[in-house]
């Protein structure tokens, strides 16, 4: 493997990494509340949906994201009626969450578009199209870091970077701020927040409406970044993996970006080399292709220790009278 | 308990025999869906045609998952419809355990052969458009190296890829060809975002020119190449229009007049048995239309042409993956 190549599969990760890595922050913020949240995946796919069609009708594609973080906070609203204020089962209600989008996008799609649960393909200012960073032609000359420079971080769409963005964000918000002290603390012991005089149903509220925000920019990625329209079921089990990162990086930001770009590594790996020979043996396309998720279950079984959830997690705070 | 038998058997006889008089065709949707721009959609358009052709109407089901087909052929059968055609090769072993149950209805199966008396297997030789497509890829490529997306991986999908590195082989002999599937379960024929990263990667390994044979997922594929400005073939139906002047051709597989042919004939002249729809019988052939004509040079057109003459009177023989699951010029 030479240079180049390993420059253009760093490339891929960081494309494939992107809405892992929205959904897995997303996540973050509603888990360290206490409200789990399985619901990631519905939320992503009914964003991609709505982005892709408000910006196939209107031609621009920031109405078209707000239509689909609109969409994903409603969804992330449900969920918190039924898991907050009704004190109703978590996994349950994000279970529920992803059939409803699975479904609703189907069936909205055909409504208005008649082609089979999908968007007409975007073109031109209804799609976010790659940016070259600035003075790329300066520092390309540069050996080493110029084509790193050049090859993987220029030229992808504005929401790669936003996602990049996000996590020293997080890591301020949760760790450097009141709010944050505040939201770890209602996730891991919410009577000690309440008798502090602090809303923790406003705070899970707040937390869970940004995991809406997350994933909706995760599921307008998908649909008018990385690829152009919508169709189907399109999230792919995306919002799980990312689960599966979030549990990896053990609910903290800077370690959910290395786990989400480990997951985007392996996933640039196994469409790239579809078939090896290592040492004469063949690996064939299943084994590579199936490899992120053996990946996944060793890691999460011998590598990352003991993983310990917000104490408080998955269940209805009951203020005592 | 023997009532309710009773009561059901009678009840179905009664269906049965209602469905018999009706006879309006029926059609099966494969996974991937109606509108993939592609497999199902040729098959769509072909009984479209044969409505505004004969007035006719005729009875559809789109499969939403795997666990559906034994189902919805049943339910197809049952509800009349006759005859009726079953859309793609994972449908096979289903069809071969369903259609002794109904003797009476008329199947047809398109790209998959099952052998029973009123089963009508029609196959393409996709192997031979493939190689027309491939030279026209060889001829358009600057970099030397062209690429293959495949769908889902089967022996079926591979025969494209292996009549197409022929056709690449045969007008370039030193070019260097990257072939990749895109997942190995029936999602694969509709993720045109993997099929997007897939080209991506082809491209940065050198490719200038890509064949799509993925259903759904070759809207991704297309998608991505007309992006980053290189040239694409389409699969199926004819997909020239879908990014102008940057779809090189499309590998058309006459689907629609297979659905319209056995539409037309109905049950009275059903042909049970195989039928081989290659290029000689316009089964299978290139797309040339105003969308791609500046693409396609005199000379390209010539050499394809000539090829085309002489695959036909047997003069080329394109080798068929599928008849002994290798390919004489690569590896996958």
């Amino acid at each position: 493997m030479d240079f180049l190549t390993l420059l253009q599969i760093l490339d891929s990760t960081l494309r494939l990494a992107t809405p892992l890595l929205l959904a897995c922050l997303a996540g973050l913020f509603s888990e360290r509340s206490g409200i789990f949240d399985i619901g990631l995946e519905g939320k992503m796919l009914i964003a991609a949906f709505f982005s892709a069609a408000i910006a196939a009708t209107t031609g621009s594609v920031w109405i078209g994201l707000m239509a689909g973080i609109s969409a994903s906070v409603v969804l992330a609203l449900l969920h918190g009626l039924a898991s907050i204020t009704f004190r109703g089962d978590q996994l349950i209600s994000g279970v529920a969450i992803n059939f409803l989008a699975a479904g609703l996008t189907v069936l909205i799609s055909e409504d208005w578009f008649q082609q089979g649960g999908r968007t007409p393909q975007l073109s031109g200012a209804a799609r976010f199209n790659p940016i070259t960073l600035p003075l790329t032609d300066t520092i390309g000359a540069i050996p080493v870091i110029g084509p790193i420079y050049t090859e993987v971080l220029s030229g992808h769409t504005i929401l790669v970077y936003l996602a990049l963005l996000a996590v020293p964000l997080t890591w301020y918000v949760l760790f450097r701020t009141r709010f944050g002290l505040r939201l770890r603390a209602v996730g891991e012991n919410p009577g000690a927040v309440d008798t502090a005089g602090v809303s923790v149903t406003r705070l899970r509220y707040t937390a869970v409406i940004i995991a809406g925000i997350l994933c909706g920019l995760a599921g307008a990625y998908l649909s008018t970044g990385f690829s152009a329209g919508f169709v189907k079921e399109m999230s792919a089990g995306r919002g799980f993996i990312a689960l599966a990162a979030l549990i990896f990086a053990k609910w903290r930001p800077w370690q959910a970006l290395g786990a989400t770009l480990l997951f985007g590594l392996l996933d640039a790996l196994g469409t790239r080399y579809q078939n090896i020979d290592i040492l004469g043996v063949n690996l064939p396309v299943q084994f590579m292709q199936a490899l992120p998720y053996i990946l996944t279950v060793i890691i999460l079984a011998g590598f990352v220790g003991k993983a310990i959830p917000p104490r408080a997690g998955g269940e209805p705070y009951v203020k005592e009278r | 308990m023997t009532l309710m038998t009773k009561f059901f058997g009678a009840a179905a006889a009664v269906a049965l025999s209602a469905g018999a008089a009706l006879a309006d065709p029926g059609l099966i949707i494969d996974l991937g869906g109606k509108f993939d721009k592609s497999f199902n959609e040729a098959a769509y358009n072909g009984a479209k045609r044969w409505i505004e052709k004969t007035g006719g109407k005729y009875k559809e089901t789109e499969l939403q998952s795997e666990a559906q087909r034994e189902q919805s052929m049943r339910r197809m059968a049952e509800s009349g419809a006759n005859p009726v055609v079953v859309l793609g090769f994972a449908n096979a072993s289903t069809l071969d355990k369903v259609a002794p149950d109904y003797p009476d209805t008329k199947f047809a199966i398109i790209d998959m052969v099952v052998d029973q008396p009123n089963v009508e297997s029609i196959v393409f030789t996709e192997q031979e458009g493939s190689y027309l497509v491939g030279m026209l890829a060889g001829m358009a490529s600057k970099t030397g190296t062209v690429s293959f997306v495949g769908g889902m991986d089967i022996p079926l999908i591979r025969r494209f890829a292996c009549g197409y590195a022929q056709g690449v082989k045969a007008v370039n002999p030193k070019a260097k060809i990257i072939e990749n599937m895109t997942g190995t379960t029936p999602a694969a024929w509709n993720d045109p975002v993997k099929g997007g990263e897939i080209t991506r990667t082809q491209i940065s390994q050198g490719s200038d020119v890509v064949y799509a044979a993925a259903g759904g997922t070759g809207v991704g594929v297309l998608q991505t190449a007309a992006d980053e400005g290189i040239l694409s073939i389409g699969v199926d139906s004819n997909q020239n229009y879908l990014h102008p002047g940057k779809v090189l051709t499309s590998m058309m597989k006459r689907v629609d007049n297979a659905v319209f042919d056995v539409f037309s004939k109905g049950v009275d002249n059903f042909e049970p048995g195989i039928k081989v729809l290659d290029l000689k019988a316009n089964g299978v052939g290139y797309a040339l239309d105003q969308y791609n004509e500046k693409l396609i040079t005199p000379e390209m057109k010539a050499a394809v042409e000539a090829a085309k003459a002489a695959i036909i009177a047997g003069d080329i023989k394109v080798h068929d993956y599928m008849s002994d699951d290798s390919c004489p010029v690569e590896t996958m």
